[in-house]
């Protein structure tokens, strides 16, 4: 089994009790990367970043170095969002690098404004997160006091304000321009892409980056190392390591630092240091390989390595980096309706296919587990999920104005492709079958 | 790109399109869904608004857009046109995409189109009704809510109807400036509403009915009066003010049952204010006059007209022998049309022989000021480099103008100079608020061009000076408070003219047709076209037979000479000097002292009451005519209804009683009226009735510039009034959009919004007089005293106490009297002795 020798870039310090002191973290090699950095230009660190090849960890799986370079020259103010809003069911990677190195995350953050040439930066961190948001502002007091924030940060003549945000407690708040809009002290409620695509019109309408906490607390360990070392983590493709948060049936959840392109979802869920394998050794249903809004994969699926290009091409995605294992004797019509009911929750409302239509699946995956289902519900739930995303394809079209409508028809489009027998088993006997 | 084309201007070639298969032409900027429109083919839409920024919401409009990356679904009210970009509005991808979303919208939505008062008009019922699945797939409950649901007096909301497209909340939010309807709660759940204890009181709640694509919002007044198919139309312009928004007038069974907004870019953009929106009630209203009235001793009685019309001839006709034509005044005709004015004018004139005729009640601006300042339009004012406003509170008494400005501020950028006495609505607008002490506008100017005045107002006025050296300067003026004489503020703005090289002027007079009427005529001195009594003595002479040999009195001095009995016969053409002058002592002496009142009137108003004879007159919707707004804009008025009773038209009414007293004024229609004006005012020629009616006509026309009027011969220094002792604060009144007056008054749905008389004072000033706030107070001055509650506000300026014209209650005309140059008051706490003493 491949559990890679690669290093932890970013769970080094989970073991390390002080680690989210300054203290602690000054002593296991904290802000020495900032340091660095201040020493060379912008640019220059700019360059290590879009060598490091790294893609953004909140879901999208973009380049950071590449987002950045998407600022337009000379347009000041810009500002810096880090998305600490992790609340996509069974990804909780975000949380754990809040609570227990918010030091690390913070002079990313004091790094990266530096690249892209902000003076001010925000942390929002999910409502539900009150550790998190107690690390994190003890964290930035002592950031402060110690000038690594501030005016003129160690003499280099550049200063950086940073405010921390606590949500409010909203899903889609997670989504880049509705935590912008949650920011500007509006409701959480996505903007169109295009054409508030955030790095030109963001924060108040200024060019602003958002970052998800783990992209971001990768930062300093690519400039002390370098991007080129980086790069020779995983693949090509998917560089460096990435933090999977491993849940479900397993013997052993939790959160594993694993290298990209090297591991597999194989190894993932059984290796002992990982998953262990399921629990009570029964055998594998389903997986849901990057959080609720990923189509799911099955036994055929484990050896892929964890890779986004091969998990793009498969069908699915990496995602927020959840991984969610269902044993045999799951009820995949209640698995789905779960995660269609947390969408339909979510919706924040703005947009009429997403509003009514994750209600309404909500509500024929409620009769038919109910075992009030009819023939024809399983056309009418995909007729349905197909106006959510006109050709239920992948990656998904949508009608609706962000990815939330169409997230609910994965585990529907997943679920009835795979286990129509027990949809019908369902409607037929009037009643769970896997009561 | 850019061609020169033949006109010498320059072109903008277009952006080509495919759209279905076929090359379009379309403006560089401009949003698929309306280039496809242009272009003839329709997208369904709910959320997008015109006049306002899209949000792309609905997802109604919703098809395939190809950019070079291959189709994807977007909506088109959010994505502008671009070279070579095919757009799919058919095909079978877009054709099932908007089905769903129809069927999206319908899951949920209760379909009660037969009880609902958007059946018939309403776009989503069209949709279902062309397009809709014939039956629904939605087996469930639908979403429930209690059914209609106040929002404000006047706005009821029916949440299970709504399709949540942002319209009423943006309209709120961003055109009205006034967030008090927002969503709530999340998802499916999410509904449109107002927070806690904070109804939807905003002056403009009515434009959220109207844009409301769905029966989600109703208006009080029409709810359940009409169904659209029985809706007769015409185009006509709202007179509630002088704002001259374009409206369309909409009967039922010959009864006025709806205005909506029509959109001109010049002028109001859709919009009315709620005021100008449902003040048809008052022309419904059963208290209307209906037939002439004689006084019989203590009585007025009903008679024919032709025994009242002898009545009055021999009245006017025996004053005119006897006393001469000075003894003759003609006070009102701001409610008039263009056409009735200059009928009433050349009656005055030619017949009559007075020139003490005035259209103003003492609570506007010297005419050869309004007249004669060179003007701006709305659309220069919006695009100046700096405007300066000296008037009232816009959006009470101009609201339409208010919600232009407040756009050019919000979204363009206007920087605005406020000069007033206490804070207005525009003051959060404005890029730098002045105050002045009432009375001393003309000081303040002086300080700011002479770097004087108190240190810590310097940085204001700099910044103020230096918005000044802008290019194209505009002032928007009117009166700030009726509780100052007109002087320092006309002082004020003709310093600021000649320091401000350029300057231009947009009038903020605000009653309904103010400026046709001074155009016209009726005001001293002045003759139809902008011209004064001499410039114009030769022509009008010509045409009218005769001419008052010198300048008459206004409606202060014609009151002043009636108080002591010069005055022989007063007309009143729709005027109420006892409620509407600022001065009710003066105005109580001046109608009880005229020999004889003639009172043209719609209604019995406390003036009419007091007349001899009463002539009903015919009102707004139930006449054709022009008239004019606050930009000299010409634009017609079209009849609706027919009048109540016998009424009839004012210029009818005019002719009618020249022929009785000898005279011709030669008109048999109003058409011919208009032919004449446009003959004869030199501001007006040019402007043929014709014209006005083609398409140029739609959304009016401006007639042409101002003429040479204006001489003034106004003191240069301005001196500062000094106040009477350390405990009297100098009173500010300014109207409210809705008051005692008889179009609110006589509109039940807009009486209760009057918000009667309350006195406004700064804390500071109520805690060193030892008033609390609420106390009932005693504001007296010189003249009389007024007895309401206070309130303390900080945006009262200190020094001075704030009270609304013409409220409920006594009211600030029992305060003022006009021979001051402002109105010092006393406020003191009302004990319970003094309660039971007046009581
Ligand atoms: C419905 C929805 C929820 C999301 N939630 C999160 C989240 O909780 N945390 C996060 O970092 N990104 C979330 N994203 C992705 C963000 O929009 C954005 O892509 C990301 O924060 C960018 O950071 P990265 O480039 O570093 O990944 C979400 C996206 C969608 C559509
Ligand atoms: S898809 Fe859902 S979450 Fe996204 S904007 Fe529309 S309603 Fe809101
Ligand atoms: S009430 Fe009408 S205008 Fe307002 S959101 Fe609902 S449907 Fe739109
Ligand atoms: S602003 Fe004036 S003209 Fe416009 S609707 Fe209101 S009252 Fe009528
Ligand atoms: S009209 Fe375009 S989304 Fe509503």
């Amino acid at each position: 089994m491949a559990v890679t020798d690669a290093p932890k870039l970013i769970t080094a310090r989970f073991d390390q009790e002080d680690a989210h002191t300054l203290a602690g973290y000054e002593s296991s090699g904290g802000y020495t990367a900032l340091r660095k950095a201040l020493g060379s230009a912008p640019d220059a660190v700019l360059a290590e970043v879009k060598a490091a090849n790294i893609q953004g960890r909140g879901g999208a799986g973009f380049p950071a170095g590449t987002k950045w370079g998407f600022l337009p020259p000379d347009v000041s103010p810009r500002y810096l969002v880090v998305n600490g809003d992790e609340s996509e069911p069974g990804t909780y990677k975000d949380r754990l690098l809040l609570e227990r190195d918010p030091h690390q995350l913070i002079e990313g953050v004091l790094i990266a404004s530096y690249a892209i040439a902000a003076n001010q930066a925000f942390i929002y961190i999910r409502g539900e997160m009150p550790f998190a948001h107690e690390r994190v502002a003890a964290a930035l007091n002592e950031a402060y006091a110690a000038g690594y924030i501030g005016r003129d940060i160690m003499g280099s003549g550049w200063s950086l304000d940073v405010v921390l945000h606590w949500g409010a407690g909203a899903y889609i708040v997670g989504e880049e321009t509705a935590l912008i809009e949650s920011l500007e002290g509006n409701r959480g409620m996505p903007r169109l892409k295009p054409p508030f695509f955030p790095a030109v019109k963001g924060l108040y309408m200024q060019p602003t980056i958002v970052n998800n906490v783990e992209t971001l607390s990768n930062v300093p360990w690519i400039v002390n190392n370098g991007g080129a070392a980086f790069a020779a983590l995983g693949t090509d493709e998917s560089a460096g390591t990435r933090i999977f948060a491993l849940s479900g049936h397993v013997r052993r959840p939790g959160v594993y630092e694993v290298e990209m392109g090297k591991t597999t979802f194989r190894d993932l869920i059984e290796a002992p240091v990982y998953g262990g394998g399921i629990r009570n050794g029964r055998g594998l249903k389903a997986f849901i390989p990057g959080g609720a809004s990923a189509p799911w994969f099955y036994e055929e699926h484990l050896d892929l390595p964890l890779s986004k290009a091969t998990v793009d091409k498969a069908g699915s995605m990496l995602g927020s980096g959840a991984v969610v294992v269902m044993d045999e004797t799951t009820c995949p019509v209640r698995a789905a309706l779960r995660v269609v009911r947390f969408f339909a929750h979510e919706s924040c409302g703005k947009c009429t296919p997403c509003r009514e239509g994750t209600n309404w699946l909500e509500k024929i995956m409620h009769r038919i587990e109910e075992g009030t289902g009819r023939a024809d519900d399983l056309d009418l739930l995909l007729d349905v999920s197909d106006n959510l995303s006109p050709g239920i394809a992948w990656p998904p079209r949508q009608t609706t104005i962000c990815p939330l409508g169409p997230s609910a028809v994965s585990p529907v489009a997943s679920s009835i492709r795979r286990f129509r027998d027990d949809y019908v088993a369902h409607i037929d006997q009037g009643r769970c079958t896997h009561d | 790109m850019t061609d020169i084309a033949e006109n010498g201007t320059e072109a903008v070639r277009g952006v080509a399109v495919t759209l279905n298969g076929r090359v379009i032409d379309a403006q560089p900027g401009e949003l698929v869904i309306n280039a496809a429109e242009r272009a003839g083919v329709y997208i369904p839409r709910f959320c997008h608004h015109p006049r306002m920024q899209p949000v792309g919401m609905c997802r109604m409009c919703i098809v395939e857009i190809d950019t070079g990356r291959g189709p994807a679904l977007l909506p088109s009210c959010m994505i502008p046109v671009a070279e070579g970009m095919v757009v799919e509005t058919e095909s079978p991808v877009t054709r099932k995409a908007q089905d769903g979303v129809l069927e999206f919208l319908l899951v949920n939505h209760p379909l009660d189109c037969p009880v609902c008062d958007k059946g018939g008009e309403c776009p989503l019922q069209d949709q279902t009704v062309a397009f809709g699945p014939g039956e629904s797939r939605f087996v469930e409950e639908k979403r429930h809510h209690e059914k209609p649901i106040a929002i404000s007096d006047v706005v009821q909301l029916d949440r299970e109807r709504c399709i949540l497209c942002d319209r009423c909340t943006r309209f709120a939010k961003t055109v009205a400036g006034d967030p008090l309807i927002s969503f709530v709660n999340r998802g499916n759940e999410t509904e449109v509403n107002t927070f806690p204890d904070h109804p939807f009181a905003s002056y403009f709640s009515g434009n959220t009915v109207q844009i409301c694509p769905v029966g989600a919002l109703t208006a009080t007044p029409y709810r359940f009066k009409a169904r659209p198919w029985d809706l007769d139309q015409v185009e006509s312009t709202c007179t509630s003010c002088s704002v001259g928004c374009r409206v369309a007038v909409e009967s039922s069974s010959n009864q006025l049952v709806r205005y909506l907004g029509v959109d001109v870019d010049a002028v109001n953009w859709g919009w009315l204010c709620d005021k100008g929106r449902f003040d048809f009630e008052a022309v419904n209203s059963e208290n209307r006059l209906a037939r002439p009235l004689a006084r019989q001793g203590d009585d007025l009685v009903e008679v024919s007209w032709s025994d009242a019309l002898t009545k009055a001839a021999s009245a006017l006709g025996g004053a005119k022998e006897r006393h001469g034509s000075s003894s003759i005044a003609v006070v009102g005709g701001a409610r008039l049309t263009n056409e009735e004015a200059y009928a009433w004018s050349k009656l005055a004139r030619s017949v009559l022989g007075t020139d003490s005729v005035d259209a103003q009640m003492g609570d506007g601006l010297p005419s050869d000021v309004v007249l004669g300042l060179p003007r701006a339009t709305i659309d220069e004012t919006c695009a100046a480099g700096t405007v300066v406003l000296l008037g009232p509170d816009l959006k009470e008494e101009l609201p339409i103008l208010y919600l232009r400005l407040r756009d050019a501020v919000v979204n363009h950028g206007l920087n605005v100079i406020e000069i007033s006495a206490s804070q207005t609505s525009m003051t959060r607008y404005a890029a730098v608020s002045l105050r002045y002490r009432p009375g001393e506008a003309a000081v303040l100017v002086q300080e700011l061009f002479e770097h004087a005045g108190d240190v810590d107002v310097q940085a204001d006025l700099g910044r103020a000076r230096a918005l000044l050296e802008a290019n194209n300067v505009v002032c928007v003026l009117g009166r700030p408070s009726v509780a100052e004489r007109a002087d320092s503020v006309v002082q004020a703005a003709l310093r600021l003219r000649s320091r401000v090289p350029g300057m231009r002027f947009l009038s903020a007079l605000r009653r309904a047709n103010i400026h046709g009427a001074l155009d016209m005529g009726l005001s001293p001195g002045m003759l139809p076209g902008r011209v004064s009594l001499e410039e114009g003595r030769e022509v009008f002479t010509e045409a009218w037979g005769q001419l008052p040999g010198s300048v008459g009195l206004d409606t202060a001095g014609v009151l002043r000479a009636a108080a002591e009995g010069r005055i022989q016969a007063l007309i009143l053409v729709g005027a109420d000097p006892l409620a509407d002058f600022p001065d009710r002592d003066l105005a109580r002496r001046g109608v009880a002292g005229a020999g004889f009142v003639l009172a043209v009137d719609c209604f019995a108003t406390d003036s009419v009451r007091q007349a001899d004879v009463v002539l009903p007159a015919v009102s707004y919707a139930e006449k054709a005519g022009t008239t004019t707004n606050i930009e000299g804009r010409v634009s017609r008025l079209h009849q609706k209804v027919t009048a109540p009773g016998t009424t009839r038209p004012d210029w009818m009414i005019a002719c009618d009683l020249a022929e009785r007293l000898g005279g011709d004024l030669g008109f048999e229609t109003a058409e011919a009226i208009w032919d004449e004006i446009e003959r004869l005012a030199p501001a007006h020629s040019g402007l043929t009735a014709q014209r006005l009616a083609s398409s140029e006509g739609l959304e009016g026309i401006v007639a042409a510039g101002p003429s040479s009027i204006l001489e003034t011969t106004m003191d240069v220094t301005a001196t500062a009034t000094l106040p009477v002792d350390g405990y009297s604060l100098r009173l500010v009144s300014t109207r409210k959009l809705y008051d005692n007056g008889t179009l609110v008054q006589q509109s039940p749905s807009l009486a209760p919004l009057a918000p009667g008389e309350v006195v406004r004072a700064n804390p500071a000033d109520l805690d060193r007089l030892g008033v609390a706030s609420n106390d009932r107070v005693r504001v007296a001055s010189s003249r009389g005293a007024v007895v309401a509650p206070v309130e303390a506000d900080a945006a009262v300026a200190r020094g001075t106490v704030l009270l609304a014209f013409n409220q409920s209650g006594s009211g600030a005309a029992d305060l003022i009297d006009v021979s001051l140059p402002v109105t010092e008051v006393r406020v003191e706490t009302v004990g319970i002795g003094d309660r039971e003493v007046s009581g």
